[in-house]
């Protein structure tokens, strides 16, 4: 399959590919990884007069924590991710999604940064930013930033405009006795999940939930955060009970539609057991350390 | 729509070309350079027949635009022999009957020698998941583990 015609630019600078994405207003799109929208153009499910290939700009690929804050590039490949020592060490539910993301092949090529800004809810980073309680840096005219939670506005819909480039992830790095986890269900190697939870706790004085985040992927046409049973959480010891009831929750929270992955029952039901497990698993990592 | 001269480095020898923007990696290397070791299979990132090495990562060239590999390195399978003799992913394929259609192997090949770069002693699990990228529908893969295996005992 050959993607209709474009003309392809390359520009070294971040400042150049802001102008070009100025100039060409909606004609133009902005190419990191390439994994999904390459795919699209073949299946000419989108076109685009131009596209506006990041990768050659210096300077967008890194992962450093510094003064409480875990920095990631947008061009960081997923592959640079699974291998970073301070992931697997300190952010378990990275550790844990990475993995589970198309197959390495694709995470060879694939970017956190295009992750994130694709706006496909069958994306899992976005969950896991979520989660995390992660905040977006944007290049434009000027810079700002935009929460995760605020960012996604519908079917491939985020609070991006087009003449801005996702250039930074910003992820607070956590207190002590925090602890994440990422659990997916998917019936192949580069599939998207069929259901997926994200969860970030962390726990206070005695051992109960001080803080938490859960949110849900290919719940809806956003990832979907499940506020209320996080806020269910909080001030309540994390028994099996309470962390079923809160999956439980979170799970009404989710609207999957039925494709052939299943039933939108079934989703909604491996939602609920999705986020129960990623909620004990979570809790047991922030016991330990 | 302009078309991009590129030059790449193509098993160590550069070649240059002129493309349009839309060309696919793996059409630059089967039409333009004529190599047709490299495999289309499904077309769509899933199966891996496409896999080639990029600048030392293995990738689908289905899913990589040729004019983004300007000024690169690709390996392809054609370059996997040296001085006619076989590499030890090559061979290994041979010795433990590693393919049965075939048409998934140059992907394979190329996948098993990248992480052979990468990991010299990979266990069972590792290979698994290096090649879980790539398809074949004909050996279960268990013949294939067990020749990435005989390449990695024969690399060391």
């Amino acid at each position: 399959m050959i993607p209709a015609a474009f003309d392809y630019h390359r520009p070294d600078t971040l400042d150049e590919a802001l102008k070009l994405l100025k100039k060409h207003g909606d004609e133009a799109k902005v190419l990191s990884g390439g994994m999904s929208l390459l795919p699209m153009l073949k299946l000419r499910l989108a076109s685009f007069a131009h596209l506006v290939d990041i990768n050659r700009i210096p300077g967008l690929d890194y992962i450093k924590e510094e003064k409480g804050t875990l920095r990631i590039g947008a061009m960081t490949r997923q592959a640079a991710l699974e291998r970073s020592d301070v992931i697997k060490s300190r952010y378990p539910i990275l550790a844990d999604a990475v993995p589970l993301i198309a197959d390495p092949l694709v995470r060879n090529r694939g970017t956190l940064g295009g992750n994130v800004a694709n706006g496909d809810p069958g994306n899992d980073q976005p969950a896991i930013m979520i989660a995390l309680g992660a905040t977006f840096v944007a290049e434009g005219s000027k810079e700002r930033t935009i929460p995760a939670n605020q960012f996604y506005k519908g079917l491939y819909e985020t609070a991006l405009a087009r003449n801005e480039i996702l250039t930074e992830i910003r992820i607070p790095a956590p207190p002590p006795k925090s602890g994440g986890a990422y659990t997916k269900l998917k019936r192949k190697t580069g599939d998207f999940a069929v259901a997926a939870a994200a969860v970030q706790v962390t726990l206070g004085k005695g051992g109960a939930v001080e803080s938490c985040r859960i949110a849900l992927t290919n719940a809806g046409l956003t990832p979907v955060e499940a506020v209320d049973a996080a806020k269910y959480l909080v001030g309540k010891m994390p028994d099996d009970k309470t962390l079923m009831e809160a999956a439980k929750m979170a799970a009404a929270k989710s609207s999957p539609s039925a494709d052939r992955k299943g039933s939108v029952e079934y989703k909604k039901e491996m939602a609920r057991v999705l986020t129960a497990r990623a909620l004990k698993k979570a809790v047991q990592r922030a016991g330990a350390n | 729509m302009a078309k991009h001269k590129i030059s790449v480095t193509i098993n160590g020898a550069v070649r240059a070309a002129e493309v349009e923007s839309r060309l696919l990696l793996v059409h630059l290397i089967r039409e333009n350079f004529a190599m047709t070791g490299t495999h289309v299979g499904c077309d769509t990132s899933h199966c891996g027949a496409c896999t080639v090495v990029l600048d030392g990562s293995p990738v689908k060239s289905c899913t990589v635009l040729a004019v983004q590999a300007d000024g690169c390195k690709i390996t392809t399978v054609e370059g996997l022999e040296q001085g006619g003799k076989l590499h030890p992913v090559q061979e290994g394929f041979t010795e433990k009957h590693g393919l049965q259609c075939g048409f998934c192997t140059p992907g394979m090949l190329m996948t098993a020698s990248a992480l052979l770069e990468r990991n010299k002693n990979p266990s069972e699990l590792e290979i698994r998941q290096a090649i879980s990228g790539n398809l074949c529908r004909c050996t279960g893969y268990v013949n294939i583990v067990k020749a990435v295996q005989y390449a990695a005992e024969k690399m060391r």
